[in-house]
């Protein structure tokens, strides 16, 4: 092959692969309008955070409200709640990390940790069960603080047995983390907003 | 598919487990790489290339849009106002999609002209060419319905308008618009059954594009001079050549759509489209679209009802019958000196068929004015009427007359002749015949 | 005020000297000029941001916007108010929301991520108060409202809507100067308007006059600034991805461009063999 030739083939290869990398680039980038399209779009993201007053709320009660598309647990705990939970080792937790999105990750799962500031009383979660999704039911399970006939705080998930506690940690079962806290913060001693 | 053998050697031990099994390289290598093409095709051979590649862009972004669009009367013009508000890169996707129309209908009017032009509808490709107008249809019924969905004043009334057509049928009309409607007008159930349907009719589409490549392959590519292949020296394969001369053309058309699509996403739709339908209140002039305003004039320049619609359907239909109407034993126009002619008027009448559509029918024509009634004026209707006699006068007059009266030039005697005559001119060939 | 009222009696002497026949034909808007127009042009903030002013404070007491929310007002390619300004300026609307534990709507200040209120609660609510006039949804209406027709010149010059907006703000004729003839055909609570598009008679009456806003930029609110701020402010709720479009298209543009010069090449190349 003469020199020639040989450049002649090396222009050729040169604008051959120049071409289909250009291609390939351009294709690259137009598949990604189309994958990010599925991704919250403005409306979602912009979801209002919610507000709720916790006045009405009694002690020993639980409300439910739903917070982006979940439900959220609020519970007025009673004082025999919190002194159970408090009474458990950090060793004998599944999962030893707090969960809570207020805190920083590292946040061991202490009673106190499960809430925001120093109302203890207030438990607020997630009620979506950490292995699949399913909603616990409440003051039902093993760890819930039992008064006579009546089972107070502790959940009990129905569709693979997971169990959590008075602080909504996992104790038993399939679940592998602790009932997730959102991001939320007292606007006045009985006001919180989620979000 | 035919009887073109390829040469695919399965190089691997898995290439060949998998070939004995399924031998689909085989095909690709057969019918899309090596297959033997005219190798004189020009630029306008190209947009067949670009209206399988239409299909597939209209295809991916209608499924985006599926999935944030919904089909409610109460919801359907807000759920489009959120893709382009709200959802990332859903105001792109949605006027790619509504161009992506337009695109399609330009680049489709091509390739038909085209093969009117050089005869591409003549034997052995009469079932090719019929395959393909049964597409164009089917692509005008799926456009139709599309365009009802994003709900606005237009889709509404055109909706309503075009589903009327279907009373003038005797007897059987009103239960026909009313099976179609699904109730006493255009109303939710309408909007739910177009979007099922215009959902469904694309993947139909690509089942006869299927069908029509198959046809295609069975014959072989007519080409500019008409002659058939005679000799391998006549062809080359299709891959690199066409494959590459297709991307180009297509890239350059894709130029072309983006303009639109970035600069003037608006201007090939209709701007009332973007005012909540409204079932109390016609819009002052009801049009469709600009691919079907040539079929819209015919349909308003027959002043009964029922006539109109025959003339229109006619219109169309006219089309598949055009392989036995045109009596010329020669394909190309190239060769064909008055044809060439009377092609070129015909083009030109309907791109005016298509502007006397585009107005109110009693407008001096190409203006706003309402036209004098007292006085003999130039309207939008007369315009469409004279058009109209001429769009039948030319299928079923001038064609079959044309084949029996002209005497056409002599055609090379093979594609290779043709080419070498071109690049270099001072060779003299022997015309056959 | 003086160049104005010129205007008005120029622009109705013109409709009314096309005689009888073309009475109810609507006037081509006035042409002006807005920063946005081609494909290099951008929205002027501060003018965005004094037409959300006008939108507010006068067409909202009657026009719905009910596309936009108020958090459009911050995002990019928009009059880009901080986030601080429109969660203040999305409290000064109020809301309807509800139900509460007592299963009552309620009100509330507006935020962020609503939609704009709408001034009635329903169309027949809107027509009992505007004397049977039905004030249209603003979202959209530079986008549904050509000021102008034709096939070439909507392809150059757009089709106008805020230029309709514009003339229609603009273009009001007293009833004082009116030819008497047209004066007698006046309907019960309509204004005289050559380019409303319905007919020269609309239900609107002028909204705009001198100082109706107190623009917090200084700039001075004549009819005209005013007309120019919210129609081009209506541009871009009609259209708030605009500038993001435009950018867009001109790097596909120049990529495509590459890849067809790229492929032309190749073309040439591999074809360069076949005779």
């Amino acid at each position: 092959m003469s020199t020639a030739e040989h450049a002649e083939t090396n222009r050729r290869d040169f604008l051959y692969i120049a071409t289909g990398s250009v291609a390939a680039v351009g294709a690259a980038l137009t598949a990604w309008p189309f994958i990010n399209q599925m991704n919250p779009d403005a409306s979602v993201l912009a979801m209002a955070s919610v507000e709720i007053d916790l006045a009405p709320i009694a002690e020993g009660q639980q409300i439910t409200i739903k917070w982006r598309g979940n439900p959220v647990f609020i519970r007025h705990r009673l004082a025999a709640e919190i002194e159970a939970a408090n009474k458990v080792a950090l060793a004998d937790l599944k999962d030893p990390l707090a969960r809570n999105a207020n805190l920083p990750d590292s946040d061991p799962a202490t009673d106190k940790n499960r809430v925001v500031g120093d109302k203890e009383q207030f438990l607020v979660m997630m009620g979506v069960c950490t292995h699949l999704g399913c909603v616990p039911i409440g003051n039902e399970g093993e760890f819930a603080v039992v008064e006579g006939n009546e089972k107070h705080g502790g959940w009990f998930c129905p569709c693979h047995g997971s169990q959590y506690d008075t602080a909504g940690r996992i104790r038993k079962g399939p679940a592998p983390e602790n009932l997730h806290i959102p991001q939320y913060a007292y606007l006045s001693d009985t006001k919180i907003r989620i979000g | 598919m035919s009887g073109h053998a390829s040469n695919y050697e399965p190089k691997s031990a898995f290439a060949k487990w998998f070939h004995e099994r399924l031998p689909i390289m085989d095909m690709v290598q057969g019918q899309a790489l090596d297959f033997p093409t005219p190798k004189n095709l020009n630029y306008w051979w190209t947009f067949g290339g670009i209206l399988a590649v239409m299909l597939v862009v209209q295809i991916i972004t209608g499924v985006v849009l599926a999935m944030h669009y919904t089909p409610h009367v109460s919801m359907a013009f807000q759920s489009v106002e959120g893709i382009m508000r709200d959802v990332n890169s859903g105001w792109l996707i949605r006027y790619l999609h509504s161009n992506g129309a337009s695109m399609f209908f330009i680049a489709v009017y091509i390739h038909m002209f085209r093969g009117m032009y050089y005869g591409s509808y003549k034997a052995p490709r009469e079932v090719l060419w019929m395959i393909g107008v049964l597409i164009y249809l089917v692509m005008m019924a799926t456009a139709f319905m599309g365009y009802v969905l994003p709900w606005g004043q237009m889709s509404f009334w055109g909706a309503k308008v075009i589903t009327n057509l279907f009373s003038a049928i005797p007897w059987v009309g009103d239960s026909i618009t009313t099976l179609l409607w699904g109730g006493y007008s255009v109303d939710n159930p309408t909007l739910n059954r177009f979007f099922s349907l215009h959902y469904l009719l694309p993947f139909v589409l690509a089942g006869l594009v299927v069908l029509h490549i198959w046809a295609l392959h069975v014959v072989g590519n007519n080409n500019p001079t008409g002659v058939s292949v005679k000799s391998p020296q006549d062809t080359i394969p299709f891959s690199p050549y066409y494959t590459v001369k297709d991307a180009f053309a297509i890239v350059v058309f894709f130029m072309f759509y983006a303009a639109w699509v970035f600069f003037s996403p608006n201007y090939l739709g209709h701007a009332i489209n973007y005012q909540e339908a409204n079932p109390l209140v016609t819009p002052a002039h009801i049009v469709p679209e600009w691919y079907y305003l040539p079929f819209y004039a015919i349909l308003r320049a027959i002043p009964d009802k029922l006539g109109g619609v025959i003339a229109m359907f006619g219109s169309i239909l006219i089309l598949f019958a055009l392989p036995w109407l045109d009596t010329s034993k020669v394909r190309s126009g190239t060769y064909r000196p008055i044809f060439k002619q009377f092609f070129w008027l015909f083009a030109i009448n309907c791109v005016i068929l298509g502007f006397a559509g585009s107005g109110a029918p009693d407008n001096y024509f190409l203006s706003h004015e309402p036209a004098d009634p007292d006085k003999w004026a130039l309207t939008y209707k007369l315009v469409g009427q004279i058009c109209t006699a001429y769009y039948f006068l030319h299928f079923l007059v001038i064609l079959p007359l044309l084949g029996l009266l002209e005497t056409p030039k002599p055609l090379p005697a093979s594609i290779s002749d043709a080419v070498l005559a071109k690049s270099h001119p001072s060779t003299a060939y022997v015309p056959a015949e | 005020m003086n160049l104005l009222k010129t205007l008005a009696i120029a622009a109705a002497g013109l409709v009314l000297s096309l005689g009888a026949v073309h009475a109810e034909t609507q006037q081509n808007a006035k042409d002006i000029s807005y920063s946005f127009e081609w494909p290099f042009g951008h929205f002027d903030r501060e003018q965005l941001q004094r037409g959300y002013k006008v939108y507010k404070e006068v067409c909202s007491n009657c026009h719905s916007m009910q596309y936009m929310s108020f958090r459009n007002l911050s995002q990019k390619g928009g009059p880009e108010f901080t986030d601080e300004q429109v969660k203040a300026l999305a409290a000064t609307f109020t809301v309807k929301d509800g139900p509460n534990d007592q299963g009552e709507m309620f009100d509330r200040p507006g935020l962020p991520s609503d939609h704009f209120p709408s001034p009635f609660p329903n169309e027949q609510a809107s027509r009992a108060a505007n004397n049977g006039a039905y004030p249209p949804d603003l979202s959209l209406i530079t986008k549904f409202r050509p000021g102008w027709y034709g096939t070439i010149n909507q392809l150059i010059n757009g089709i106008g809507g805020p230029q309709y907006v514009y003339s229609v703000l603009t273009g009001f004729v007293p009833d004082e100067q009116l030819p008497a003839d047209v004066l007698k055909e006046k309907p019960e609570g309509k204004y005289f308007n050559p380019y409303f598009a319905n007919g020269h008679w609309i239900g609107m009456p002028p909204p705009l006059s001198d100082d109706a806003v107190t623009y917090d930029d200084g700039t001075k609110a004549t009819v005209d600034q005013m007309a120019r701020d919210v129609s081009a402010f209506l541009a871009w709720t009609a259209e708030p991805k605009m500038e993001e479009r435009k950018r867009l298209g001109f790097m596909v543009m120049v990529f495509l461009g590459i890849l067809a010069l790229l492929l032309y090449l190749v073309k040439k190349k591999v074809w360069a063999d076949v005779h």
